[in-house]
């Protein structure tokens, strides 16, 4: 495999909670190839969005600290890096999009010269030339009659053309990693297609890496190359998406597809996930997924490791990994 | 923005009628008979008679209300009992006075208060911060006239840098100017409290939006963040309380005046009160009210020059 532009070694973001530090991300580790997409799913709670913003260098303080890993973006270790060494990263090399496209702009600065702004800070263009490009990526965003709507403000655009404006200002300057968390959770199905469609087709001519965030394992095969799930601030399985999909290996995966709503299906055959995330303060030693499991037994009180399944398949259960054996009989 | 302008006017009237009408109306529901408060232990029966045609309070209450109505809306808002002189006269002599003390104080609260509610803003549970809401809360618990007569003793008698008698002659800037500074202080200091207050606490709800995390995303720097981002944004609830403070301030100024033995509406509020110029009181009243809604109108102009959504 070729260098990987971004990885993630053994981060550890924590929160306080009532005096006391509890890790929200606990041991994630995952590489991101030039040019790929790994999708990071899991329900809400799970640690997806403190993931992305420990990459980007903003999880918020003081309650909130990086306590141990490292991140390594293009070869450079970002973890302890000075706030404005993070600030010529931010934007240039690495780009965030936000699940809500509402609230995610500022209501009081054009579209224009929010889009415009990046470049300034980063390629120190002028703010003519800055614009110019601005109108440039709104347009590949496919804002229609973008160089009318440079001109407004995020209250006249809906929710879909808010995110693209959002995705138009996370490609400004060419960033080598996107960070798309939950980019499409809060707008309405159709939205979601055109918007998913888009960033697809974005990625495919920028060549960039994405972290593709959600809670839906429905949107991934349209989009991933490897899926990372996520449970309780650790992964639990990781792999490419055709293994994920053709054999998902840890309970919580499969409950997570279980969990996809169909077409074929009554709304209330949906099987949700009975029961809740552990609170962080409120952490098992062992299987984290313990107490919503349906298969668990003996040993899953004890902590539990990432073993392989598979080649570059991965799973934290010790009940689908003991029996690895099996599975490569029946292939 | 011209339509929002025409529109916020248009607004106005009937905020105007209504505070009229409620003018009207609290005169005449307080209860005893105005003539026979007026006259007090003179009261004869032919007297009250007399007042009460005087006073056009024999007329049936629809035609006093249009009357009154139609009177205010021309500017005109009648004579005091006592001097026989047209209100606006003797409102028209002590206006600038009040408007004098009322915009420096302003200034002189917004000059303080802004930079050092962003300031303690940013630096938020660190010593700064501590020292700003101590300070701002000293501001606030002092009453203006121990506040005022400090400032007195202190910049008037000790060093004698600044007149007592404040007494100024307005075709003279010096003057006005020199017997400005210690009652604008004065108020100024409160209403920096005040703005330092509004000004953190509006900058610290911004700073946590998600649109500072989108610009911080985008590499912008912090200061930048600060100034493009947050600022612009805070200033809405800034401008909002100012507004409302201006209201306050123009009535509120009584204390100050006194301390300072300054000329100024809130004087003649109390002087009127003292005398029971009846009329005298409906005029200022009415006064104050148009005072008020052309503050409102001037916050709302404001709104819409920060925040594109208001003009919606
Ligand atoms: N600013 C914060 N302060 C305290 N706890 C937080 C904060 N942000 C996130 N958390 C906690 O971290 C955990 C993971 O949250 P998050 O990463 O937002 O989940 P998701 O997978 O839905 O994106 C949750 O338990 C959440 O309560
Ligand atoms: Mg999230």
């Amino acid at each position: 495999m070729a260098d990987p532009v971004l990885s993630v070694e053994h981060l550890r973001t924590e929160f306080r909670i009532g005096g006391a530090w509890h890790p929200a991300v606990d041991d994630v580790s995952f590489v991101l190839a030039p040019g790929e997409t790994l999708a990071l799913v899991g329900e809400s709670g799970c640690g997806k969005s403190v993931t992305a913003l420990s990459v980007m260098g903003l999880v918020p303080s003081p309650q909130g600290r990086i306590a141990g890993g490292r991140i390594v973006l293009e070869g450079r270790a970002l973890v302890g890096l000075p706030e404005p060494a993070l600030e010529r990263l931010r934007g240039a090399r690495m780009a965030m999009i936000f699940q809500e496209p509402m609230t995610s702009l500022n209501p009081v600065m054009t579209i224009g010269a929010q889009v415009a702004e990046a470049m300034m800070v980063h390629q120190g263009l002028s703010r003519r030339q800055a614009e110019a490009k601005a109108l440039a990526v709104l347009d590949e965003v496919k804002i229609p009659s973008p160089a009318r709507r440079f001109h407004e403000y995020p209250h006249q655009f809906s929710g879909g053309m808010r995110q693209r404006v959002m995705i138009a200002m996370a490609l400004a300057c060419e960033p080598a990693v996107l960070l798309a968390d939950e980019p499409t959770t809060a707008l309405d199905v159709t939205i979601q297609a055109q918007v998913l469609g888009l960033l697809a087709d974005l990625k495919q001519r920028h060549g960039m890496a994405v972290l593709f965030i959600t809670h839906n394992l429905g949107v991934v095969a349209q989009i991933a190359d490897r899926v990372a799930v996520m449970y309780a601030g650790q992964i639990v399985e990781e792999g490419p998406v055709t293994a994920i999909f053709s054999r998902p290996a840890h309970p919580y995966t499969r409950a997570l597809f279980a969990a996809i709503p169909r077409m074929d299906r009554d709304a209330q055959d949906l099987a949700a996930i009975a029961g809740r995330v552990p609170s962080l303060d409120a952490m098992p030693t062992g299987c984290r997924f313990a107490s919503r499991c349906p298969q668990a037994q003996v040993g899953c009180e004890r902590p539990q490791v990432l073993a392989p399944l598979d080649e570059a398949h991965v799973a934290r259960c010790h009940v689908a990994t003991a029996v690895r054996g099996n599975w490569h009989q029946a292939d | 923005m011209i339509f929002y302008i025409i529109r916020r006017l248009l607004a106005a009237i009937p905020t105007l009628l209504a505070v009229l009408t409620l003018v009207f109306l609290i005169v005449r529901v307080v209860p005893g008979d105005p003539a026979i408060a007026i006259l007090g232990d003179r009261a004869t029966p032919d007297g009250i008679a007399a007042l009460h045609a005087k006073l056009g309070l024999d007329k049936p209450i629809w035609q006093q209300y249009v009357d009154f109505i139609g009177q205010s809306l021309s500017g005109d808002f009648g004579r005091s009992m006592v001097t026989g002189r047209p209100i606006l006269t003797d409102v028209g002599a002590v206006l600038p006075h009040t408007i004098d003390l009322t915009l420096a104080s302003l200034i002189v609260g917004t000059v303080i208060g802004v930079p050092v509610g962003i300031w303690a803003a940013l630096h938020r549970n660190r010593f700064i911060d501590y020292t700003a809401r101590l300070l701002s809360l000293i501001g606030l618990s002092f009453p203006v006239f121990v506040s005022g007569i400090f400032i007195l003793l202190l910049f008037a008698l000790h060093w004698r840098l600044f007149p007592v008698i404040g007494n100024a002659r307005l075709d003279d800037p010096v003057d006005r100017l020199d017997k400005l500074v210690l009652p604008a202080a004065t108020l100024g200091l409160v209403m920096a409290a005040y703005i330092t207050r509004v000004t953190r606490s509006a900058m610290l709800s911004v700073l946590g939006e998600d649109y500072i995390r989108t610009a911080r995303a985008k590499g912008v720097p912090w200061r930048r963040v600060v100034w493009r981002h947050a600022l612009r944004n805070a200033a809405m609830p800034v401008v909002t309380v100012v507004g409302l403070y201006i209201g306050i301030l123009i009535g509120n100024s009584v204390l100050t005046e006194i301390v300072f033995n300054r000329p100024g509406l809130g004087k003649i509020i109390v002087g009127a009160l003292n005398q029971r110029d009846y009329t005298m009181l409906q005029g200022l009243m009415v006064i104050y009210c148009f005072l008020i809604v052309v503050v409102n109108l001037i916050t709302d102009l404001t709104y819409g020059l920060i925040d594109p959504r208001v003009k919606q």
